[in-house]
């Protein structure tokens, strides 16, 4: 019983110290103002983690889309409502499903890539020559990737939006026979710009910030074996999607559930 | 900072350039270093030996500001490493230069890059001079036709010779070697040897190097330390050590299996071992 307990101290511990390196570690890298080569490697991040992102997150919103407008007719239709198609599938996309489907995809693309490459580095011991180079390697290697991750998924996140209102036109209005000018219209009509494109996007801002800091913070801390690296990725992916789950729940609450 | 490596390195003198002392340093439960004390001189190649896992690399992170100690300080000609902020310990880090056993060059730079990278991020030279620099280090190492190909194209020995280029890229004061000759063919051995003892001539070098390689070692190092259970075991010029009479010390110069370092990890006897098996692995 008591080694229960002092185990569970123990990893209380643990669990704090790895927050507060954590902590430490993202003022550190992303504190400060790049140097023109800092913008280059940033702009080389947006490439990695942004645009080879694209095509999953685009082609993943499509599909969201269509089959949201697909079984929303299907319900919307019994009470003879299926104008309000356009509205549904906008309010949901922008709301949820962009900001959190989208993320959960940045993670497994990008977010476990960068701790892979972050943690392989780490274990050829190209971030210690970094060092004993002078030049730090939070700034160098961390930061580039950190601001890319924190600027790309939003923008990411736009385009699945854009996509999948898409998408819903194709099946609804295409395919289903919803009339064209009540989806546009009732869509226009309904949706705020700062109520629910703004709260999406800060929604995805959060999201971008911590699946980033998550990826780069467990590639730089893991321990350099093939096994840290493989544990390292996963661990990426399970804590990322556990967290954008867990604050998406928390924001949605804040922003749309009246607590605010 | 850099004063002395503009007007050039400083005459050797008898103040000794790194002087490490009374170093405690332990991972976890286990004790590396119980309180080690070192010199290192100007200009001369200084080696660091011991068996496996005495913690040779650690003492070389330790003068490298890169873990910290317990207790005890590294002094790097007169300055603490340790008490250095962290952008100061890294202007300190220019003044040195470190070859990784693997190498660590930047897998996604080419090898002319890897060399330009410290001059790039340390200097304001024009693209032309640091080609030059860029071409002077490699000629040095003999690798000036690989400048185009990658890391992944190179083989051990020569992502050794590449790295060293890089390490010296900046003309540092200090360089620091761990295990630079482990894993080599006999040709890329004689080459890195030749090449460090050539090196640290020409360029009025301070060397570090970590090595349990004796012979290739104690031919070009001038003074040599042996390190063993924490402390330093033996210190002397490497015709000194070849006839030390302790034990401990002509076991591993010698490279005898048995002896004070024993040959097996402690365990129960043999033979109780063997027919006390009831089962049991």
């Amino acid at each position: 019983m008591i080694r229960h307990i002092t185990h569970l101290g123990r990893r209380g511990c643990e669990l704090l110290e790895a927050l507060g390196r954590a902590g430490i570690f993202l003022f550190l890298s992303a504190v400060g103002v790049p140097s023109r080569e800092g913008w280059y490697l940033w702009l080389r991040q947006m490439h990695f983690v942004g645009v080879l992102s694209l095509a999953i997150v685009l082609v993943s919103g499509l599909f969201i889309g269509m089959v949201l407008a697909l079984q929303g007719y299907t319900i919307l239709v019994d009470f003879g409502a299926e104008q309000a198609l356009g509205q549904m599938v906008a309010l949901s996309l922008l709301r949820e499903l962009a900001p959190v489907v989208a993320a959960l995809l940045f993670a497994g693309r990008a977010g476990s890539a960068l701790t892979a490459e972050i943690g392989l580095m780490k274990a050829t011991e190209q971030l210690t020559s970094m060092e004993m180079i002078g030049v730090d390697p939070l700034r160098r290697v961390v930061a580039p990737r950190l601001w890319a991750g924190v600027v790309a998924l939003p923008l990411l996140t736009i385009g699945f939006s854009v996509v999948g209102v898409y998408g819903g036109y194709l099946v609804g209005v295409e395919w289903l026979g919803v009339f064209e000018g009540s989806y546009w219209g009732n869509m226009q009509a309904s949706v705020e710009f700062i109520a629910d494109i703004g709260n999406g996007m800060v929604k995805s801002l959060v999201f971008a910030l911590v699946v980033t800091w998550i990826a780069v913070f467990q590639g730089y801390d893991l321990v350099p074996t093939a096994e840290g690296i493989s544990r390292a990725t996963t661990r990426t992916v399970v804590y990322s999607s556990l967290a954008v789950l867990g604050l998406d729940f928390v924001l949605t609450a804040v922003m749309f559930g009246g607590l605010s | 900072m850099f004063d002395n490596f503009l007007e050039g390195h400083e005459p050797m003198s008898d103040t000794p350039f790194v002087v490490v002392e009374g170093l405690h340093f332990s991972r976890g439960e286990k004790e590396i270093f119980r309180g080690v004390d070192l010199q290192i001189h100007r200009g001369k190649i200084t080696a660091i030996m011991g068996p496996s896992g005495t913690g040779k690399t650690t003492l070389l992170k330790l003068i490298g500001g890169q873990l910290y100690p317990d207790a005890g300080r590294v002094c790097i000609d007169g300055e603490d490493v340790h008490r250095q902020s962290r952008k100061a310990l890294f202007a300190m880090r220019r003044r040195m230069g470190m070859l990784f056993q693997s190498g660590a060059l930047f897998s996604d730079l080419s090898v002319y890059e890897n060399v330009a990278f410290p001059l790039r991020v340390h200097t304001d030279l024009p693209e032309s001079m640091v080609r030059d620099l860029v071409l002077m280090k490699l000629e040095a190492v003999g690798l000036r036709g690989a400048r185009e190909l990658m890391p992944s194209e190179l083989s051990g020995g020569m992502a050794r010779r590449v790295a060293l280029a890089r390490a010296i890229a900046l003309d540092p004061e200090l360089i620091l070697y761990d295990e630079p000759f482990v894993g080599q063919d006999p040709i890329s051995m004689g080459v890195l040897v030749q090449l460090t003892k050539r090196l640290n001539e020409a360029l009025g070098l301070t060397s570090v190097m970590v090595s349990h390689d004796i012979k290739e070692t104690l031919t070009i190092a001038d003074y040599v330390y042996v390190i063993a259970d924490g402390r330093v075991m033996a210190h002397g010029t490497p015709a000194g050590l070849d006839v030390d009479q302790d034990p401990r010390v002509s076991q591993f110069v010698h490279g005898e299996p048995d002896g004070p370092v024993p040959f097996h990890y402690p365990a129960v006897d043999f033979f109780t071992d063997i027919l006390d098996a009831g089962g049991r692995r």
